[in-house]
């Protein structure tokens, strides 16, 4: 089975990808009703917190004060972790992070290795990586195990394998467990998923995890999850790797204080998270005995230069912007070719590529701003949407193919004549007459050339009444000046 | 004298019943009708016009008016949206205040001039902008925040559905406004829509660029619409009801699209008058 192309390098434009998509009735029915699900969860849980709007102001203005001190609170980050017996390591792109624990795995003599879900090893393609290198990367998170063993891909942020169902899944593990009479009821198919996993954790001694918050006064790791497979891999393990963005820091312990709280409620509409793990470098005798954190900079630092972009480093992963985004609704996650899905992906993905790739993503988007009414740590995602935009279309007016774009050409023409009240007339005249030719009797337009044919592709078009309102004022204005005199 | 007042008065007096010369200072509100509604939907202009009238507002309209920038700014022309805005200011800023039957123009102006002037513009226009945005209304802001009416005196015999346009929705914040000036209106029977704040998928030239992924959330929002068996549905935006309205012709349905302000300047008089 071809899983869907999730390098934004390679993967083809989002309106493209969404095509095959639209026509699986099956995962768009999945894809609705998980989010239905989460998001009606969300709602409940922020319905009852009478001081909401103040904790995402208030997770917001943390998120804000680190992005605007990133450089000092790293370094006290690397100081505190470090003398509690952690290892730092800095990673400029993805493939430094990728060479930085191959090194590891390779120095520990890994053959296998166990992974808590991270959206960070997505990022850099980690677990192909590990394979070329004859290592063998087991995912522990149970969504992650089910497109792990069902060779699919995540896509969704927080669920990853929300447009798979039940029967789905148990067609996996029958198949890849060997157990063909497994029942598909959620009791049986978490018991099959238990009794693969709990070999692995007993018997591998090296694991993977991201990292949801870098506590700079502390130097700890702080990992949110609901199964607690997080927490055998953070306590059997000798040895324990995270991989974190730079922008992952909190300034102080305290801060969990908001973030865990809008964190859990935007993201599986819980009000804490089952297991909250938090660790400190090494403890003799205790869990881990070598910490390695591998902190990944691949274009972030790029965005956190950009005035309107740096917002979009705030974000905490907690998806509550793809489960209310009604595009990402219809399409789920794999249209976006990126572990970002949904409106955060739309805005990260292009940025994290240098603007060299995805710059169909931004486009991605009704721009109805529902994702910004739900983010916990208030990323206008939107206003950063549009300014991609720019960005794009300040690409395209290098490029002498622009004249061939009927959209540039269309915005081009279309600015011209907004520029004057005789050549928006002149305009109105001149569509008129054009679309007369398309105009049928009964005074619709049910099939247009070119650009147009996208609209009537499923909607009809009003027919150009005979008088624009300009003119219809005029005309009354003039009948005005009649009685008047 | 009070504005509020001597709009509730006019209302409450007969038809256009001309208040003595300097009795009261009128209202005067410029119409920014928006480059489609002058062009595709005049009916919206002219509703406007006739409803605030009616109010006893006296209306202007600048014929050099175009458009607010907006199709430029959201698609990513940063530059061609600016010389718009720029051009919307310079021509407005004299007047006692603009109205606009459009929330989505209104949020441009209110979300997006202010980055493109910060960017591209100079102190003096800045400044100018400044002191025209208090004065720029939707057209449902202008009537309960502005004049203090919620009941315009209309009649409409209908079953009507209220489609919430994101920019009204979540960036104008009109909240209850639209309800409460459709429930004063005279026989109108609103009937509730499910998943008001879910986005019909206009999004101006996303519902091109991305035409199979719009026409999928327009299948949901019109599931929701006929759902409620209304004969017409209205908006504050005719940019979605283009969006719905194609649709509901495209699959031969009854229901038919309406802008807020044509439904707000019905009458029994002009009810009666169409029929005939």
């Amino acid at each position: 089975m071809s899983g869907p192309v999730m390098d934004p390098r390679i993967a083809p434009p989002f309106p493209d990808a969404a095509l095959p998509i639209l026509q699986n009735t099956q995962l768009r029915k999945n894809v609705a009703h998980a989010t239905d699900v989460i998001q009606a969860k969300r709602n409940r849980l922020v319905a009852e917190k009478q001081d909401w709007q103040e904790l995402r102001t208030s997770g917001a203005a943390i998120r804000a004060h680190v992005l605007a001190n990133l450089a000092s609170y790293l370094e006290e980050f690397e100081k505190n972790c470090t003398a509690a017996g952690g290892v730092v390591h800095w990673a400029k792109d993805a493939a430094e992070a990728r060479q930085i624990i191959l090194g590891i795995l390779r120095e520990e003599k890994a053959s296998e290795v166990i992974k808590i879900k991270t959206m960070t090893s997505a990022e850099i393609q980690l677990n192909p990586e590990l394979e070329k290198a004859g290592i063998a990367a087991i995912e522990t998170d149970l969504a992650e195990l089910i497109l792990q063993l069902g060779e699919d891909e995540g896509s969704h942020i927080v669920v990853p394998a929300l447009h798979v169902n039940r029967q789905q899944v148990r067609e996996v593990f029958a198949r890849r467990m060997g157990l063909p009479e497994l029942p598909d009821d959620p009791e049986a198919l978490t018991a099959a998923a238990r009794a693969y996993l709990r070999k692995k954790f007993l018997s591998v001694p090296t694991a993977i995890s991201g990292a949801n918050f870098l506590i700079a006064e502390t130097g700890s790791v702080a990992i949110v999850e609901s199964e607690g497979n997080g927490r055998m891999c953070l306590t059997l393990p000798q040895t324990l790797i995270a991989l974190a963005g730079i922008e992952k820091v909190l300034p102080r312990f305290g801060d969990l204080e908001v973030l865990l709280q809008v964190l859990a409620r935007s993201a599986t509409g819980e009000r804490l998270n089952p297991y909250n793990s938090l660790w400190s470098g090494v403890v003799p005798g205790d869990g881990p005995q070598r910490f390695h954190v591998v902190l990944l900079d691949n274009g972030r630092s790029e965005i956190l230069g950009r005035k309107v972009e740096r917002q979009t480093l705030q974000c905490i992963r907690c998806a509550a912007c793809l489960n209310t985004c009604p595009v990402y609704r219809q399409t789920g996650g794999h249209a976006y070719g990126s572990p970002y899905a949904g409106p955060i992906g739309a805005i990260l993905t292009p940025q994290l590529e240098h603007m060299r790739h995805g710059q169909s993503l931004p486009y991605a988007s009704s721009l109805c701003g529902a994702c910004y009414e739900v983010c916990p740590v208030k990323i206008n995602i939107p206003e950063v949407l549009i300014d991609l935009r720019a960005k794009v279309v300040d690409q395209e007016r290098a490029e002498t193919k622009r004249w061939f774009d009927p959209m540039y050409v269309g915005m081009k023409a279309a600015n011209f004549a907004f520029a004057s009240a005789a050549r928006f007339r002149f305009a109105q005249r001149f569509g008129r007459f054009g679309l007369r030719f398309f105009t049928d009797k009964d005074g619709w337009v049910r099939k247009l050339p070119n650009l147009g044919a996208r609209w009537t592709l499923s909607r009809d078009l009003p027919g150009m009444p005979d008088q624009t309102f300009r003119q219809w004022w005029a005309e009354r204005e003039t009948g005005r000046g009649k009685e008047a005199r | 004298m009070d504005h509020r007042r001597v709009a509730a008065l006019s209302h409450i007096l007969p038809f256009h019943a001309g208040l003595p010369f300097g009795w009261h200072q009128t209202m005067r509100a410029s119409l920014f009708i928006t480059c489609y509604n002058d062009t595709l939907f005049p009916e919206t202009g002219r509703a406007v016009v006739r409803l605030l009238e009616r109010l006893g507002v006296d209306v202007d309209f600048l014929p050099a008016q175009t458009c607010c920038g907006q199709m430029h700014a959201n698609t990513g022309f940063r530059g061609e949206a600016y010389s718009q805005a720029k051009r919307f200011v310079q021509l407005y800023r004299d007047t006692e205040c603009v109205v606009i039957p459009s929330s989505s123009c209104v949020a441009m102006i209110r979300d997006q001039y202010a980055g493109l002037f910060e960017e591209l513009g100079n102190e003096e226009l800045r400044s100018q902008f400044a002191d025209l945005l208090p004065r720029v209304f939707e057209l449902s802001e202008f009537l309960i925040d502005k004049l203090g009416i919620e009941d315009v005196g209309a009649y409409f015999p209908h079953r009507v559905a209220y489609h919430a346009s994101c920019h009204g929705l979540r960036s104008l914040h009109v909240a209850e406004r639209p309800f409460k000036l459709l429930s004063k209106v005279r026989e109108l029977k609103l009937v509730p829509a499910a998943n008001l704040d879910r986005c019909c998928g206009f999004g101006g030239t996303f519902s091109v660029k991305n035409a199979e992924v719009s026409t999928a959330m327009l299948d949901a929002k019109l599931t929701d619409l006929l759902a409620t068996n209304a004969e017409y549905c209205t908006a504050l935006d005719n940019s979605c009801l283009m969006h719905v309205g194609g649709a509901l012709h495209r699959r031969n349905e009854t229901m038919r699209p309406i802008h807020l302000a044509e439904i707000l300047a019905s009458t029994k008089e002009s009810t009666q008058e169409s029929a005939r």
